[in-house]
């Protein structure tokens, strides 16, 4: 009689699966972790040397704009933070299938699609410091504020592009979510309505493998891109570490969303490195061996293995990259710091387009009470 | 040019003239294309506007405000009908942690005209979920507003007035008075939305109501007039904000408020309007701010609504109650 034992690994590694799940399909791949361009029968991509060298510094800049943001966290100087450690390929080539004039709705992960759509570093970090509840231009860079409850966003990105039908334009919808958020009530309500109104929206579900400490197992007993058969539209896994193959696939989907052919969901199949926030203990809820074997599927090591073999990059352009990156963490690092916190008026402001004749009461009670002490503040 | 009309009517008039003068403005909900809506309010609307203005969706709330806040973020002006009270919860996540607050949390990069019209209150003998008064919930709410028209010629002006509203607007409509009859005046200048009115004069007590309770309130007037009491009505319409100026002007005179509502009385709109009440009119007032409202349980079934209901014989019980102080 064999027993399973209770601290076995499952390895979430596509083909292997969990004993009680269907047989994982293959990703979709076009780089393979040890940095081998592979082809794919229906994803091609055709990218030249300065493309791939962009795709390698966004990667790099993402990656340690994170790092410093974590340790920045960690000095006091952010109230939290939601690494995307181990996502970087999944939202720099997700971020990078967008043309300027799509719009991406955004979980609170998504840095590094931040960084692709030009929302400046310092306005994600002023959220996490909490001088702010937004921070940047959703308008103005195509890039929805963060959401915080869990799946909200996928609505608005639907009706967003329901918005686009009506104006017949020739644009299209990114809306990310992840693994946990396919539970979500909210997210399947906006599956249903993309599907009914062939909305053009583009799922993107980066599947991180836990929902803080829950296992994917919890959320669903099939492989989540599978989900998308019910509703009626396709639904495609790619690795989520393989920056060109998230790139490609992306591109596909956002393309067939502006042609009118409707919804695609796309699951990036990849691993949350880092804990949930910096709050979480992922030493609770995942063994060590796990993250090892993940470590060898890293997202940014494959691009610079291949970069190097094809000859596409020297060693003067990764010193370059680093040295660019030093200089962003840097620059985070000093306007973070330096970030003043906002005037307590602030709170008052836009809470309503049309201020109330009791909330503008509401706060000049509030300027007389910190106006009757000494120095003008409490 | 006058017309007597229903407030059902009025609403779809209203809807119809804000859409004839906003190409922006959508119609969404369940059952409001085609079927012109369980109540009639968007009768014919479909049928001149097409199906992208007038939207049958999905049979699911959240989804309607979710993609109702999606297409505002897109500049369009979404009307929302939800089908009856009950059902507004499963959209409460998006009205509450969405609607409301993408103003402040975009600081005013993004408005949210959006309208979320909610057929509300007791009295027509329904099953459980179809009676409800949830105003206390989203008057709770800061970055929403709401308002409660109880009239046909408010219906009518107060739609419109809401659709071209910057803010999201929660507009509660008195279900059980969707047949009442008035003479709308369609080229009048029309009342402000976030004004309380004085609906009825009187010398010797206040009472507020709002929606569906301002008939019944009107009705206690005239009883009380009989027995010579002069009883001054007041109706609330804006719930959030409160207008409370002329409320404040007529209780310094009387001395005595009764505040009315169909909704459970604890830490209903009455418990904010008597705190408000008395922080403004504590050196006039001769009695407590009186409360008259549901009981703090559910909703009863239909064959005990009418005991649960504020009537006349309960609103004038209150006025006896505060003249007896």
């Amino acid at each position: 009689m064999s027993v399973s034992s209770a601290t076995e690994v499952v390895d979430p590694v596509p083909g292997a699966g969990a004993p009680h799940l269907p047989r994982q399909p293959d990703l979709i791949q076009l780089l393979t972790p040890e940095g081998q361009r592979v082809e794919h029968p229906e994803y091609a991509i055709d990218l030249d040397d300065q493309q791939l060298r962009d795709l390698y510094r966004d990667l790099v800049l993402v990656r340690r704009w994170d790092a410093e943001a974590t340790a920045l966290q960690r000095q006091g100087e952010l109230g939290i933070w939601a690494s995307l450690l181990g996502q970087e390929a999944a939202q720099v080539g997700a971020g990078r299938a967008l043309e300027p004039g799509d719009h991406a709705f955004p979980t609170y992960r998504e840095h590094g699609v931040a960084w692709t759509r030009g929302v400046d570093p310092l306005h994600v970090m002023s959220l996490f410091r909490g001088v702010d509840n937004g921070g940047w231009d959703p308008v103005a860079t195509g890039f929805n504020l963060y959401t915080v409850v869990i799946g909200a966003q996928t609505l608005h990105a639907t009706g967003y592009a329901m918005g686009l039908q009506r104006d017949s334009a020739e644009t299209a919808v990114l809306a990310f979510l992840g693994d946990g958020a396919t539970s979500q009530g909210e997210v399947n309500e906006a599956m249903i309505w993309a599907a009914s109104f062939s909305a053009p929206v583009v799922f993107f579900c980066q599947n991180n493998q836990y929902a803080i400490s829950v296992p994917l197992e919890r959320q669903s007993r099939v492989p989540l891109y599978q989900r998308a058969a019910g509703f009626g539209f396709p639904g495609v896994r790619v690795d989520g570490n393989d920056v060109l193959a998230v790139l490609a696939v992306t591109r596909a989907a956002l393309a067939a969303a502006r042609e009118g052919q409707g919804p695609t969901f796309v699951e990036a199949f990849t691993y949350r490195m880092g804990a949930h926030t910096t709050s979480d203990d992922p030493t609770r809820y995942r063994l060590a061996s796990e993250l090892e074997e993940w470590k060898l599927r890293d997202p940014i090591a494959r691009v610079k293995a291949y970069l190097s073999r094809s000859g596409s990059a020297d060693q003067d352009f990764f010193d370059a990259v680093e040295a660019e990156a030093d200089e962003l963490a840097a620059r985070i690092r000093r306007g973070t710091t330096e970030m003043p916190d906002p005037p307590g008026t602030a709170m008052f402001d836009q809470v309503y387009a049309e201020q109330t004749a009791h909330l503008a009461a509401q706060q000049a009670e509030f300027e007389a009470y910190q106006a009757s002490f000494e120095g003008g503040h409490r | 040019m006058t017309e007597t009309l229903t407030i059902g009517k009025a609403l779809n008039l209203g809807l119809r003239k804000a859409m004839e003068d906003d190409a922006k403005v959508v119609l969404m909900g369940e059952d409001i294309g085609r079927l012109g809506g369980v109540f009639r309010i968007t009768d014919g609307l479909q049928k001149d506007f097409g199906e992208d203005r007038v939207v049958d969706t999905p049979l699911a709330e959240a989804g309607i405000l979710g993609t109702a806040v999606g297409l505002a973020m897109r500049g369009y002006r979404p009307v929302c009908e939800i089908q009856f009270d009950g059902f507004v919860f499963p959209a409460y996540n998006q009205i509450v942690t969405q609607v409301a607050k993408i103003h402040a949390r975009s600081r005013g990069k993004l408005t949210m005209p959006v309208v979320i019209r909610i057929p509300f209150g007791g009295g027509i003998g329904a099953v459980e979920h179809h009676s409800e008064s949830p105003e206390a919930y989203f008057a709770h709410t800061p970055g929403l507003k709401v308002v409660a028209v109880s009239n046909p010629v408010d219906a009518y002006w107060g739609i419109q007035q809401a659709i071209a509203h910057p803010d999201p607007i929660v507009f509660l409509e008195p279900k059980r008075r969707y047949w009442d009859k008035a003479e709308v005046d369609t080229a009048a200048t029309p009342d402000p939305l976030f004004a309380s009115r004085v609906v009825r004069g009187g010398d010797d007590v206040t009472v507020l109501a709002y929606g569906p309770m301002v008939k019944t309130a009107l009705q206690a007037a005239e009883a009380a007039a009989e027995e010579g009491r002069s009883v001054e009505v007041v109706d609330l319409r804006t719930l959030s904000p409160l207008d409370l100026d002329p409320v404040v002007e007529s209780v310094r005179r009387t001395g005595r408020c009764v505040v009315v509502h169909e909704a459970p009385v604890t830490l209903g709109l009455g418990a904010e309007i008597a705190a408000r009440i008395t922080e403004a009119c504590f050196h006039s007032l001769e009695a407590p701010v009186l409360r008259v409202g549901g009981y703090d349980t559910p909703y009863p079934p239909s064959k005990l609504e009418e005991e649960y209901l504020p009537d006349l014989d309960r609103v004038l019980d209150a006025v006896d109650r505060a003249m007896g102080f």
